[in-house]
């Protein structure tokens, strides 16, 4: 009977919290527009087996027709692809000098890669604006080192949005990737020099291979979330910025679409179900190997 | 000891810079005297008195810490026990479905997230408030607290609970006195994690939040939308201050921890059997 309840309560919270909602946007996103409040139609109130026996599929052609649809999902995947290999080159050497640190300082430098997650992302990506602006510091540095004569337009484009989201998920990519190269036995690397390997040839003939579990965990962890990614583009982004996160949100607040916006949500997470399988079949192998 | 080369000692401090110099230029300039956020214009706190005075921002932290310390702490509850089913309740109907459902949450973008919840509040007719808000954020975030609990619960040694049962305790008392003291750890990470989730959370508080009651981060998302303000660097730098104080603080704790628990084992071994 504790049994039960035990496994009652939170199986109960999550379906009812998690399970229906999502089915809930799956039908609306069938649903028509209506001017009414809630603006779509069957609504539940006109009873659940009304409301589900109604399905239209206009939603999704809609898609498929306007274009602005299909560049914002091409655009987040390139900026979600792009960002993450940025982050990648940028979050491997940081790894590799936290690995290679004197024992001693490890813990310390592991703390100072994990504090920014318990900061505040929000603010974390403001600190950027007052940096980028055309006013901004980085812009009076360079001019004050003579080079540039005209502030660069950087706020507002795609590569602030870039700098946002390598700023942002660094630390994702990095803890994973230290996490395999801690595990490394440095005696590999010397065996491969001692037979003739140049140190650079070592590096990527040996270290990297052995650090590709982190390499791909790291990957996904920016990948995915930087995807359905809201708050960077609307704050870094300009209105040139097309990224699909900030599209749902556009047509549920301001052209009050819900259907629209649920369809944009379903197939936003059709996208999103490919990398998320093949990031949990990389752990589950990752997992085994370690058994 | 050995030394580092150059290369590791440069990326270290290109890569600290750039995660750290942003935060910091940000607290220096909140204590900017001008108004103008990217002109020095001598030292001054004056936009933290501004901050002080602002009953709206004042209004939105009550609301924000209110929902947090609701949200974790039934986060912390349902979280435990279903890590408890996961890793300990065997096979049961639809395991499956409820490990999918434990996991899924991680990965789902926010504004999905956020989205159908607020379809389900709508569909329900339940009035958005704190309530609605204090439902997400402990359906997402009971999620983590049980990815970290039940990677506690899978290292821990059943036979300790075992050996409690045989003793005659019932199952509930070999629980409370043997495997809560020994996750612990586990489940106040859970918590402040679940906590600081809430605290930071925009997008699905946005969702489900109704115009009677506003979070922090929606009000600071408001605000910073029409550019930078003199204000938000001051509460920025109060916000970060807090974190770096308690995130610090706990770490040497931790620390101070480890090294008793080290000592004492020290002091068993050497002392005479």
């Amino acid at each position: 009977m504790r049994r039960f309840a035990l496994i009652a309560v939170p199986y109960a919270w999550l379906l009812a919290l998690f399970l229906v909602p999502f089915i809930i946007v799956f039908k609306i996103s069938l649903s028509d527009l209506a001017l009414a409040i809630p603006p779509y139609t069957p609504t539940m109130r006109d009873g659940i087996g009304e409301m589900f026996a109604a399905f239209d599929f206009e939603n999704f052609i809609f898609l498929t027709e306007d274009d602005l649809y299909w560049k914002a999902y091409l655009s987040s995947l390139q900026i979600a692809f792009l960002s993450t290999l940025i982050t990648l080159m940028v979050g491997y050497p940081i790894a590799y000098g936290m690995a290679k640190a004197p024992e001693e300082w490890r813990a310390t430098l592991m703390m100072l890669v994990i504090l920014p997650f318990w900061t505040s992302f929000l603010i974390r990506v403001y600190a950027w604006m007052g940096i980028l602006s055309n006013e901004g510091l980085l812009n009076q540095f360079l001019t004050s080192l003579g080079l540039i004569s005209e502030p660069l337009q950087i706020l507002n484009t795609n590569t602030a949005v870039y700098i946002g989201i390598v700023y942002t998920y660094l630390p994702f990519m990095i803890l994973p990737i230290y996490a395999a190269l801690d595990r490394l036995d440095e005696s590999l690397n010397e065996a491969a020099e001692d037979l003739g390997c140049s140190r650079l040839q070592a590096f990527w003939l040996v270290t990297v291979p052995l650090s590709r579990n982190g390499i791909i965990a790291g990957s996904f962890l920016v990948f995915i979330p930087a995807l359905g990614e809201f708050v960077i583009p609307s704050l870094l982004g300009g209105s040139g910025t097309l990224m699909i996160g900030k599209v749902l949100w556009e047509e549920f607040f301001n052209n009050r679409d819900w259907p629209v916006a649920s369809a944009v949500a379903v197939v936003l997470l059709l996208i999103l179900i490919i990398p998320i399988v093949l990031f949990q079949r990389n752990q589950q192998k990752q997992a085994e190997a370690e058994q | 000891m050995k030394r580092m080369s150059w290369f590791n000692v440069t990326s270290l401090t290109f890569g600290f810079a750039f995660l750290y110099l942003p935060m910091i230029i940000l607290i220096i300039y909140s204590f900017n005297a001008s108004k103008l956020v990217t002109v020095w214009a001598g030292f001054s706190t004056r936009w933290y008195g501004e901050l002080v005075r602002n009953e709206a921002f004042l209004d939105a932290a009550w609301v924000t810490i209110k929902v947090a310390v609701m949200s974790s702490t039934l986060a912390t509850l349902l979280g435990t026990m279903a890590a408890y089913v996961l890793v300990r309740g065997g096979r049961f109907m639809g395991r499956t479905l409820f490990s999918g459902m434990i996991y899924a949450p991680l990965v789902m973008p926010e504004v999905i997230t956020g989205l159908s919840l607020l379809l389900l509040f709508i569909g329900i007719g339940l009035d958005r408030g704190v309530l609605t808000i204090v439902l997400a954020h402990t359906t997402f975030s009971m999620c983590y607290v049980s990815v970290v609990v039940s990677s506690r619960l899978v290292t821990f040694d059943r036979s300790l609970e075992e050996a409690a049962l045989d003793l005659g305790c019932s199952g509930w008392d070999a629980f409370r006195l043997v495997t809560l003291p020994i996750i612990a750890p586990a489940v106040i990470s859970g918590w402040l994690l679940a906590f600081t989730l809430s605290l930071d959370d925009l997008v699905i508080a946005s969702f489900t939040a109704g115009p009677s009651a506003t979070t922090l981060p929606i009000k600071i998302f408001s605000a910073v939308r029409l550019g930078v303000s003199p204000e938000i660097n001051a509460l920025s730098t109060i916000m970060i201050s807090i974190v770096a104080v308690g995130v610090i603080t706990a770490s040497l704790v931790t620390k101070r921890n480890a090294v008793r628990a080290e000592a004492d084992m020290r002091a068993a071994e050497r002392a005479p059997a």
